[in-house]
């Protein structure tokens, strides 16, 4: 921080309120933020203690215990697997799908724009509409995906209302909406690279597959680096489409972090569990963002200093 | 690149279909499902030859849903107009606010303002449950709870990162000098931010609000965990709507278009900004 101070300096010779002003412009946006930064150590709060909604007479700290008692709590380590499943798969299969289509469609022609444009439908529907619409093409009495799924011989396959599938189900959701997101990203990355080394390569005859791996790759790096980690927060977190579909069931299968917290809040109403799991999943989405801005920062100074 | 084996362009071909087909089907399908009755939707096996009718739009538009068990009310057009209001209003806040921070961030630098912009920054990636359960014990106590206005400052733990960052990038942009020799012509600092920079950054703040009422509108668990029914937006409405209709689904489909429209068209027109709206303005389309 030390250095924004110096930078200041030159602008020095503007008159009025010249140091007032940018904390009088800022200060609207702050105090809303404020408002909401109350709740955020309410929660911290409420970690450390015991406290159910059902028996408020037995409200009181009992400090480290929400945690502690994780430890050994089955349901707990099923959250954690279930989030991180669910995390590396989605995000696994849309970086690949994504990277994929992105180098299909790399070149700019009119109908490679128009299918790009295309795919962003799916990004711009509310994951909980996404998540409705595939509940009725998934419904055992009807569904469209029920039938090829019984014309491709599998039995009363019965997607997201069967433990052994539910999971797959939602990741099929998930890759449909955040897969546009991906390829996107990387599409604009692709074609903002520098054309020289492809010419190059082109010229020594070098392998496409070579190109691929020594060239495109390391070139496009930081926008593969830049979509997975702003992904892999998203997901982690990931709330409507699960909570959509089966609300975390059947039984513990889909009850993931935010879908856990929420259950445990209204349903069992046991706030100081539901805060603990929270402020678990905000530290590795703080981790994990901290990284990310780094990263997103030098990507962006990048792109501007090129633009 | 250019030369392109018959056996390349047939693969590239095919797994260009393939990929249309998976992430087009869905929309098609709904869409065509919202013009059908029961009776058509329920048929084994499925056919796409069926006779369209726009009972279910009707239905939901005049909000009288016939049922085997009488008429039924049906409040889905409500959800619509409260999507509409809630998202416009959380962005005409979220500029309201973060145009002029978003000038202070990017032209007038001072000291703590990046320590600030992150922490705005972060909270787009912070759990949005961890703020809305205290929250809804809170608002309860100061009478937010279920009302408006409350909805519409959550929305801006979403909606204000979104436009601070965006239209920071866009005054950034603006070369200082024209600024600078504005004001040595004696004008003041708010003619020349009205004058020069609102208007030079006019596409950024278009987009950013654009973006940030598609994201709005998208929302769901900010409604589900603090609206009741009547200030409940179509994400969340749409989802209690397939229980209330009980087996309509011709009208689900048709409530499921009807929500997803508006975004659609709204990205189609600004796709242009998409991609760097989409990345907080790191990656330029």
């Amino acid at each position: 921080m030390t250095q924004t101070a110096p930078a200041a300096l030159p602008r020095r010779r503007f008159r009025v309120g010249r140091r007032a002003l940018p904390y009088l412009l800022s200060l609207p946006a702050l105090l809303t933020c404020i408002g909401i930064l109350i709740p955020f150590f309410t929660a911290v709060v409420y970690s450390l203690q015991r406290y159910r909604l059902s028996q408020p007479w037995a409200r009181k700290f009992n400090w480290g215990e929400n945690y502690l008692n994780f430890m050994s709590d089955p349901a707990f380590w099923n959250t954690f697997k279930v989030s991180m499943s669910y995390a590396i798969l989605t995000v696994g299969i849309e970086l690949l799908l994504g990277l994929g289509i992105a180098l299909l469609l790399q070149k700019r022609t009119r109908f490679n724009n128009f299918v790009s444009i295309m795919l962003l439908m799916p990004l711009m529907t509310a994951p909980a509409l996404a998540s409705l619409m595939w509940k009725l093409m998934t419904n055992p009495g009807f569904g469209i995906l029920s039938y090829f799924a019984e014309l491709l011989g599998f039995e009363d396959f019965r997607w997201a209302s069967d433990p052994s599938t539910a999971l797959l189900t939602v990741v099929i959701v998930d890759v449909w909406v955040y897969t546009p997101f991906i390829m996107i990203l990387l599409l604009a990355g692709l074609r903002s690279l520098p054309t020289q080394p492809f010419e190059a390569a082109s010229l020594d005859g070098v392998p496409r597959l070579f190109v691929f791996w020594r060239i495109t790759l390391p070139m496009l790096t930081p926008f593969l680096l830049t979509a997975t980690l702003f992904r892999v927060i998203e997901s982690i977190q990931q709330f409507d489409i699960i909570y959509a579909m089966t609300q975390g069931g059947p039984g513990d299968k889909l009850t993931v972090f935010q879908v856990e917290a929420y259950l445990n809040f209204f349903q069992f109403t046991n706030v100081g569990r539901s805060a603990a799991l929270l402020m678990i999943l905000w530290a590795i989405t703080y981790f994990l963002s901290n990284v990310f801005i780094k990263n997103w920062l030098r990507l962006r100074e990048k792109q501007r200093g090129e633009a | 690149m250019d030369t392109v084996s018959p056996l390349e362009r047939v693969l590239r071909g095919l797994a260009i279909t393939v990929v249309i087909l998976f992430f087009m089907f869905p929309i098609v399908w709904i869409f065509l499902m919202s013009f059908q009755t029961n009776e058509t939707i329920l048929r084994v096996p499925p056919s796409v030859v069926f006779e369209p009718t726009l009972t279910n739009y009707t239905a939901l538009i005049t909000g009288k849903l016939e049922t085997a068990a009488g008429t039924l009310e049906i409040a889905f057009m409500r959800n619509l107009w409260n999507s509409l209001f809630l998202s416009t209003a959380s962005v005409a806040v979220g500029l309201l606010l973060g145009v002029p921070a978003a000038y202070a961030f990017g032209r007038l630098k001072f000291r703590g303002s990046e320590d600030i912009a992150f922490t705005l920054l972060s909270f787009r990636f912070a759990p949005p449950l961890l703020v809305l359960l205290p929250l809804t014990i809170y608002f309860q106590k100061i009478g937010l709870a279920d009302t408006y206005v409350g909805l519409i400052w959550v929305y801006q733990l979403i909606v204000l990162p979104l436009i601070l960052w965006i239209v920071r990038g866009y005054f950034e942009d603006i070369p200082a000098d024209i600024e600078y020799a504005y004001r040595i012509a004696g004008h003041s600092w708010f003619s020349t931010f009205r004058k020069i920079a609102l208007p030079l950054a006019g596409p950024g703040i278009a987009a950013a609000g654009l973006l940030a009422f598609i994201f709005a509108w998208n929302n769901f668990i900010f409604a589900l965990v603090l609206a009741s029914a009547d200030k409940q937006p179509v994400t969340v409405g749409a989802l209690a709507f397939v229980t209330a209709s009980g087996i309509q689904y011709g009208q689900v489909a048709a409530g499921i278009v009807l929500s997803i429209a508006p975004t659609f068209a709204l990205a189609l027109y600004a796709q242009r900004y998409l991609v760097e709206g989409l990345s907080l303005g790191a990656v330029k389309g």
